[in-house]
């Protein structure tokens, strides 16, 4: 019996949860699910709670796939996971900050996402977030942000520096915080919709999918066979499209522009195909419980065959431009570099996780529809350094031009959407698991009488952002820019 | 390396703004003249994400690709508040990014126009109401201009900068 299957064995088992088991344990049971990630048997898939409640979710080898633990803690306090395991560490000083759940020996006992802002009345200066100390000789602080020079969304950077070297560098987040728990807290189920798509715009497209297929699986509704592959039609668009912008803009921070522009009017041409096919550059709102709110026609179909060409014609010479470009290669092989170990140890997913040898795609595992009805590659690779994570982003591209063919190819009739109605009594739970561009994408709901209970949301940047902090260590400042880029890690996804 | 630059000189990388786009050929001709009747043929702008989904920023991204190629158009993103004349502002004003909002405005030398972008940057949008979200970016620094849209499209971005130089 895998670990998973032990730990499931051992709790009471919560009916009322799709598609994955979700059991109610003691703090022994929990204890011994916290072994097993600190041995590597199961990966930390997130952590959330309630008020007197605390939950995680874990991802194990083989079967159940998934499974969700429940621990009561009427008193507000329990166990601390990240205590042993630092995966957990941001999400638990998170838990804290919103439900006032205190994990009893979380090593870092700071405020994460409270910035003392939220009550109006007392207001915290700026400076009172104490930083991690540092000492030595010639070491000097470089702060940057939460305003930062380019067009991109704000967080505090603080780099220590011996030199041109960085040392260490810290990140604090929290400043695009929204308060999203708390407006999907009791939100009927087409304001909650809404809301998710706009927790990371990037994203809107896996967020919308991933509520969708939460609230479907805890409401038993299958949607239209063509709705499903639409979707999958407009994820793929949505990794496109930020893949292609992503190589541009890893390019550009190495001052390298000509990729920039190149890859900028590819990125605008996919968003200009997905406007024709859905009626909206980011496709945002398009998914919806039950299926989709457009379906694609005839001049749908052109523009996304004009598009693939397009891109097979255009995007094979800037790869061998990159490739053969010795001082742009200069700035991203072995720059920025993550350990495989690291990887495993934190679960990262996406082009973060697969560049330093983590073999994992939600697509695959646990897999959701159309996938299973496609063929398409995950690439790996184990350098885990810039150029890794670009060539992960290269090979995705030509894979998402194959899925779109193929999706393409065997597009099912018939309707796209069906209505949705919650005919359940007393409340009902489900989580889904979906591969975002930038990584996999975890959303759990608890419905009850049609409108959302709780909902949490966790982006594949919560373990991704650790890890920028120990890529940078050792490289020179000049090269954060490049670093972070690779990464391209959201803001808003993980602030909530 | 040597094919893409000869390449580029052959041709220019920067296309003619497409068909499909006749709002764009007319944009051209107005704001040059607007631009050069208040500020010569300079506008600079600055973008503060105060706590936007980040939808807003791949639009304002987008007005710097060679289809909408900014520049042209004497506008031009720059990477201080000091060296603005535009605070492009996105998001709801999170508590969180309030005072970062306030210092960056007041680090811009005046004259000086905000203007608040997409329908959180309005109000608050979807997530107005929220105690974490102050709702919308009037309610922080004084707005000149508001480019509605969630998030507007590149195209609307252009107009509503514009029409700020119009008014």
């Amino acid at each position: 019996m895998s670990a998973l299957a032990a730990l499931v064995e051992a709790g009471a088992l919560a009916a009322a949860h799709q598609p994955f088991p979700c059991v109610a344990v003691d703090v022994a049971t929990w204890e011994q699910a916290i072994d097993g990630l600190v041995a590597g048997e199961t990966t930390l898939l997130s952590v959330w709670g309630d008020i007197g409640r605390v939950r995680m979710a874990l991802l194990g080898p083989d079967s159940p796939a998934i499974a969700v633990l429940s621990l009561e803690c009427p008193d507000g306090r329990y166990p601390s996971i990240a205590r042993l395991h630092p995966p957990a560490i941001r999400l638990e000083r998170a838990l804290r900050d919103l439900f006032g759940l205190e994990p009893a020996g979380l090593p870092d006992a700071r405020p994460w996402l409270d910035h003392g802002r939220w009550d109006d009345g007392a207001q915290s200066p700026a400076a009172s977030y104490p930083f991690l100390p540092v000492e030595g000789e010639a070491l000097h602080q470089i702060p940057v942000g939460p305003v930062h020079a380019g067009i991109i969304e704000p967080g505090h950077f603080r780099f220590t520096c011996d030199g041109e070297t960085v040392v260490r560098l810290e990140q604090r987040l929290g400043y695009t915080h929204k308060g999203v728990d708390r407006l999907l807290a009791g939100a009927p189920l087409a304001q909650a919709v809404r809301l998710a798509a706009r927790v990371s715009g990037d994203s809107t497209v896996a967020y919308s999918w991933g509520f969708a297929r939460a609230v479907e699986a805890a409401l038993g509704i299958a949607p239209p066979p063509r709705a499903v592959w639409l979707r999958a039609v407009m994820a793929e668009l949505e990794r496109l499209a930020n893949h292609l912008g992503d190589v541009g803009g890893v390019c550009n921070d190495a001052a390298f522009a000509l990729m920039l522009a190149h890859c900028a009017v590819l990125r605008e041409r996919v968003l200009r195909t997905s406007a024709t096919c859905f009626g909206h550059r980011l496709m945002m709102d398009r998914i919806v419980p039950g299926g989709v709110t457009v379906d694609l026609d005839g001049a749908g179909l052109t523009a996304l065959a004009t598009m693939t060409a397009e891109i097979r014609r255009r995007f094979p010479p800037l790869v061998k431009l990159y490739d053969d470009l010795a001082s742009l290669q200069d700035r991203t092989v072995t720059t920025g570099r993550v350990s495989a170990a690291l990887v495993a140890q934190f679960g990262a997913g996406g082009y973060v996780g697969r560049a330093s040898g983590r073999d994992f795609d939600a697509r695959r595992v646990p897999g959701y529809a159309p996938y299973d009805a496609l063929s398409f590659e995950v690439p790996v690779l184990q350098e885990g350094d810039v150029n890794a994570r670009i060539w992960i982003r290269i090979r995705e591209i030509d894979q998402s031009l194959s899925v779109l063919d193929q999706l393409l190819r065997g597009l099912p009739t018939g309707p796209v959407r069906v209505p949705v109605e919650d005919i359940r009594t007393g409340p009902t739970e489900a989580l889904s698991l979906t591969e975002a561009f930038r990584g996999d994408l975890l959303v759990w709901v608890q419905l009850d009488a049609g409108r959302v209970a709780r909902c949490h949301l966790r982006d594949a940047s919560w373990f991704q952002w650790p890890l920028l902090e120990a890529a940078i260590e050792g490289n020179i400042v000049a090269d954060f820019p490049i670093c972070n880029k690779s990464f391209n890690c959201s803001y808003s996804g993980h602030d909530l | 390396m040597l094919n893409h630059l000869l390449q580029g000189l052959r041709r220019p990388l920067t296309e003619k703004p497409p068909p499909a786009d006749p709002e764009l050929a007319a944009l051209a001709a107005t704001l040059d003249a607007a631009a050069q009747r208040r500020l010569g043929r300079s506008l600079s702008i600055r973008a503060v994400d105060a706590g936007s989904c980040n939808g807003c920023e791949l639009e304002i991204h987008a007005l710097n690709n060679a289809f909408h190629d900014l520049d042209r158009f004497g506008l031009r993103f720059v990477a201080s508040p000091r060296h603005a004349d535009v605070l492009l502002v996105t998001g709801p004003v999170t508590k969180n990014m309030r005072e970062a909002l306030e210092r960056t405005w007041r680090a811009t030398p005046d004259p000086k126009w905000v203007v608040a972008v997409g329908d959180c940057g309005a109000d608050g949008g979807v997530f107005a109401g929220s105690y974490a979200v102050v709702g919308g970016v009037s309610a922080v620094v004084p707005v000149d201009l508001v480019i509605r849209g969630c998030p507007p499209t590149p195209v609307q971005l252009l107009q509503g900068l514009l029409s700020l130089l119009g008014g």
